[in-house]
C-alpha cells in the first residue's frame, strides 16, 4: 500500500462481513455491499476483503474487473446509464449516445470534472418498448431524442446549479 | 371499486407509480381500494391502468370494468372520480381501443398467465388463483395421495416442456440426470440472468408472479431431491429482486418454503443471489463459477452440472420462464401442455416483442404459430408504415430472418434451420433503415466485450470479427472480407468452449446468408442501402423542395450549408460531417440522403 492509496473508513466493513459469516462463497456478495457503502471500490478496501475472505488481493481484483457492476474509480453524482440494448440500437441509440457525449464533454465511463455526471453504456435496461432509454441514478428516460437527451441533462445541471 | 396500476419496470419508467402516487392522494377516505400488478405485457400502451367493479375483496368475483391506457399523472382526478360513482363517461377517451384488446386476446397465457392479473406482492393474491395448489397436490396435502419424485419428473416428460432459457434441452432429462446423481447434497438453480439484449419475459415474470418461479422451483427440487435452491438475479433488475425477496419472505411464513413443508417431510431453502453485470454467466457452469464467488468463466463439459455443479454436487439448473410453467403442468396434466405446439416443440413461449413494431410487448403463443402470425397478427407489423426488412431472435446468439421466411414455424427444429434460433424470446423487429452489416457490427461488439478470454478462438476471433465489420461500415471494406468472416466464423464455431463463443459469429453469418448484397454494397460501391452507416451516408439539398428557410444551415454543426434567405441551400461536401442534423431539421424533405 502506499501513501497516495484510497483512505476509506474501513471499520464500515465490518457489518457487511457479519452478514455473510459463515457464507465462503460470498465474495461478489460483499463486494456489492462494500460499493454500496463507498460509492465504488476503492484500494485499501479491496485489501481488506481479500484478507478477512481469506483470498489474495489478486482474486478479489480479478472477480471486480470481471463483473461490469463493480467500479474501481468514484462516479459523478448523476450516473448516466444509456442503453446500447439492441431495440435501442435500432432506434436509435447511437445518435443519443453522440449527444450526451457533446452536451456532457466526456466519453464513455467517464465523469464530468465538476463530478455531477459520469456517463456508461450498458447493454439493456430492460424497458426495450420505451427505446431509446437512458436512466440517471433510478429514474428511466424513454423515447428520447437527441434534444431531448440534452435537455434532461441541461435540467439536471440547472438543478444542481441552484441547489 | 377497485383501480389496479400496472407496475412493472416499463410501466414505472413510463410513469405509472407518479399516476398511483396521484390516485392515493386523493383516496383520503379509502373510499375505493388502490392495487398493484405486474406488467401486464402490453408496454406500447403503459402506463395501464384498470377499474375493477363488483364487491371489494372478493377475488374472483371482481370484473374488469375498464381498461385504460397512456394514462397520465393529470389522469388521476377523472380516473378517481370515475372509479368512486361507477359513472366512467369521464374516461371515455382514456379506454383501450378494440384493436388494442386484440394484443392479448390473441395469446395463450401459461407462463405469464397471472401476469398483469394478480398483485405480485400478495401470496393471497397467488392463492386466489390456484396458487401453491400444485405443490400441495405432489405433497399429498390436497386431494388425492401425493405424487413421487419419478411420477412428477414423468409428468413433465409427457408435457414435452424444453428448456425456455434458449437451448431447448428437455427439462425432465436434466431432472432425472440430476435425480440419479449420486450425493447426498444436490442444488437447484434458477437462471435469472437474462443478458440477451431486447429480452425482458424473465424479468416480467418475477415482477408480476414470483410466487409462480418459487412454486416452480419447489416442484422441481422435490423432484431432484434438493433441498437447497438459488435463483441467480441480474443486478440490473432491482424490482425484481425486492419482489422475489417478499414472495419469499411470506412463502417461507406460510410453511410453503423452508423446512418440513406444510408437514410432509420435505424441505427446501431458497436464496436469492444477485449477479454483477456479466452476459456470459448466463452459460450454466459460468453462473455456477460466480454463485461461488469467483469470475464467471465456463467450465469443460462433462463434467456435466448434473453430476458436478455448485461447489461439485449434482445440480440443476432451469431458466425462469421454464419454472413458471412448471406449476400449471402439475395441475393441468402434461398432456394438456403436450396438446399445444408442434411434433417437436410443445407448450407455449413468451417472446418479447420490440425493435420498429407498432404494438411492442410480451407475448406468450402456443408453438407452432409463425413468425408473420406474432409481428403481423398480434404486433400489429412495422411502425410508421415503413417496410419490415428482418427479425432478430435470440440475441448475441441468434441471427436475423428475412421477409421471405416470416412463415417459419415458432418450433425450435424451424427456427434452427434458419441460422437463428428460438433464443429466450427476443423478438426485435427491424425495417428498411436498419442497415443488416451494422446489426452484426453492433453484436459482434457486445460478444467481443462480453467473451470471458478464456479460450482464444473467442476472445480474438471474436475481436477480429468486429474489427473488420467495423472496417466494411466504414467504407474501408476489401474484395475477399466477407468470405474471411465466413472462415473466421467456422473456426469460431470449432473452437469456442461455450456457447457464447460457439452462437457468436450466427449474427454475421445469418446476415450474410440472407442480405449478402448488403455486405457488397458496403464493400463495392462503398453505400450503405438503409443510409445508417454515418461513414458511408452522402446529403444533398433537392433545389425544388428547398425553400430556403435557412432552418438545416442553423442546425448544421460544421457549417457546411449555404445559401441566402428564401434561395435553395447547398451542401458542401468537403465540409459535412454526415450528421444527419440537417435531414431531421427540414420539413419540406428537400434533404436528400444517398
Amino acid at each position: 500500500m502506499c501513501e497516495n492509496c484510497s483512505k476509506s473508513d474501513l471499520t464500515k466493513l465490518a457489518a457487511v462481513f457479519k452478514e455473510f459469516e459463515g457464507d465462503e462463497h460470498a465474495l461478489i456478495s460483499i463486494l456489492q455491499k462494500a460499493q454500496e457503502i463507498y460509492g465504488y471500490l476503492p484500494t485499501d478496501v479491496i485489501y481488506a476483503v481479500a484478507e478477512h475472505v481469506g483470498v489474495s488481493p489478486a482474486k478479489v481484483m480479478g472477480v471486480a474487473t470481471f463483473y461490469t457492476q463493480f467500479r474501481l474509480q468514484p462516479v459523478g453524482k448523476n450516473l448516466i446509464m444509456l442503453c446500447k440494448g439492441t431495440a435501442c440500437h435500432v432506434n436509435g441509440a447511437d445518435s443519443i449516445a453522440k449527444a450526451l457525449q457533446d452536451e456532457l464533454g466526456i466519453g464513455d465511463g467517464e465523469t464530468t470534472a465538476d463530478g455531477l455526471f459520469s456517463l456508461k453504456e450498458v447493454a439493456c435496461l430492460g424497458c426495450c418498448s420505451l427505446s431509446p432509454v437512458m436512466m440517471i441514478n433510478e429514474t428511466a428516460y424513454g423515447s428520447l431524442t437527441p434534444d431531448k437527451a440534452r435537455e434532461i441533462v441541461r435540467k439536471i445541471k440547472a438543478e444542481g446549479a441552484a441547489a | 371499486m377497485k383501480i389496479v396500476v400496472g407496475e412493472g419496470s416499463c410501466g414505472i419508467a413510463a410513469g405509472a407509480r407518479k399516476v398511483r402516487n396521484a390516485l392515493e392522494a386523493l383516496n383520503t377516505g379509502a373510499s375505493v381500494e388502490i392495487g398493484v400488478t405486474g406488467c401486464i405485457g402490453m408496454c406500447y400502451l403503459e402506463p395501464i391502468v384498470d377499474v375493477y367493479g363488483g364487491e371489494r375483496g372478493t377475488g374472483n368475483g371482481e370484473r374488469l370494468l375498464a381498461r385504460l391506457v397512456r394514462v397520465q399523472e393529470k389522469d388521476a382526478e377523472r380516473i378517481y372520480k370515475a372509479a368512486t360513482t361507477g359513472d366512467l363517461s369521464g374516461v371515455e377517451d382514456l379506454k383501450i381501443a378494440a384493436e388494442d384488446e386484440e394484443f392479448l386476446a390473441k395469446q395463450t397465457r401459461i407462463a405469464l398467465r397471472h401476469c398483469g392479473v394478480i398483485d405480485p406482492e400478495s401470496i393471497e393474491s397467488y392463492q386466489a388463483t390456484d396458487g401453491y395448489k400444485a405443490i400441495a397436490k405432489i405433497l399429498g396435502k390436497g386431494d388425492g395421495q401425493g405424487m413421487t419424485p419419478e411420477q412428477v419428473i414423468d409428468e413433465i416428460k409427457v408435457s414435452g416442456l424444453a428448456g425456455r432459457g434458449g437451448a431447448g434441452f428437455p427439462t425432465w432429462f436434466k431432472w432425472n440426470a440430476a435425480r440419479n446423481a449420486k450425493g447426498d447434497e444436490k442444488y437447484l438453480i434458477c437462471n435469472a440472468d437474462e443478458g440477451d439484449p431486447g429480452a425482458f419475459m424473465d424479468r416480467a415474470v418475477i415482477e408480476g408472479d414470483p410466487h409462480s418461479l418459487i412454486e416452480g422451483m419447489l416442484i422441481a427440487a422435490y423432484a431432484i431431491g434438493a433441498s437447497k435452491a438459488f435463483v441467480y438475479v441480474r443486478a440490473e433488475y432491482p424490482l425484481a429482486i425486492v419482489r422475489l425477496e417478499k414472495a419469499i419472505k411470506a412463502a417461507t411464513e406460510a410453511n410453503l418454503l423452508g423446512p418440513n413443508i406444510l408437514g410432509s417431510g420435505f424441505s427446501c431453502e431458497l436464496r436469492i443471489k444477485a449477479g454483477a453485470g456479466a452476459f456470459v454467466c448466463g452459460e450454466e457452469t459460468a453462473l455456477i463459477e460466480s454463485l461461488e464467488g469467483s469470475r464467471g468463466m465456463p467450465r469443460l463439459k462433462p463434467p456435466f452440472p448434473a453430476e458436478k455443479g455448485f461447489t461439485d454436487k449434482p445440480s440443476n439448473i432451469n431458466n425462469v420462464e421454464t419454472f413458471a410453467n412448471v406449476a400449471w403442468i402439475i395441475l393441468n396434466g402434461g398432456a394438456a401442455f403436450a396438446a399445444m405446439g408442434t411434433e417437436t416443440s410443445k407448450g407455449t413461449k413468451v417472446f418479447a416483442l420490440t425493435g420498429k413494431i407498432r404494438r411492442g410487448g410480451l407475448v406468450e403463443v402456443p408453438m407452432g404459430l409463425t413468425l408473420r402470425d406474432v409481428i403481423f397478427g398480434i404486433g400489429g407489423g412495422v411502425r410508421e408504415g415503413r417496410k419490415f426488412k428482418a427479425v432478430q431472435m435470440g440475441g448475441p446468439s441468434g441471427g436475423c430472418i428475412p421477409e421471405s421466411l416470416l412463415d417459419t414455424l415458432i418450433d425450435y427444429k424451424a427456427l434452427g434451420a434458419t441460422g437463428a434460433i428460438m433464443g429466450s424470446g427476443g423478438m426485435v423487429v427491424m425495417d428498411d433503415r436498419t442497415c443488416m452489416v451494422n446489426m452484426a457490427r453492433f453484436f459482434l461488439d457486445f460478444t467481443a466485450k462480453e467473451s470471458c478470454g478464456k479460450c482464444v478462438h473467442c476472445r480474438i476471433g471474436t475481436k477480429r470479427l468486429h474489427e473488420t465489420l467495423v472496417r466494411i461500415t466504414e467504407g474501408e471494406g476489401r474484395e475477399g472480407d466477407v468470405e474471411l468472416l465466413e472462415e473466421l466464423c467456422k473456426g469460431i464455431k470449432d473452437g469456442a468452449l461455450c456457447g457464447l463463443g460457439q452462437t457468436a459469429p450466427n449474427p454475421v453469418l445469418t446476415t450474410i446468408r440472407y442480405f449478402r448484397d448488403e455486405y457488397d454494397a458496403h464493400i463495392r460501391e462503398k453505400r450503405c442501402p438503409a443510409h445508417e452507416c454515418a461513414a458511408l451516408r452522402t446529403f444533398s439539398i433537392d433545389a425544388a423542395k428547398c425553400k430556403g428557410c435557412t432552418a438545416c444551415a442553423r442546425k448544421c454543426p460544421a457549417k457546411a450549408i449555404s445559401g441566402a434567405v428564401k434561395t435553395p441551400h447547398s451542401i458542401d461536401a468537403t465540409k459535412c460531417v454526415k450528421c444527419g442534423a440537417c435531414a431531421a431539421a427540414c420539413k419540406f424533405g428537400a434533404v436528400l440522403q444517398g
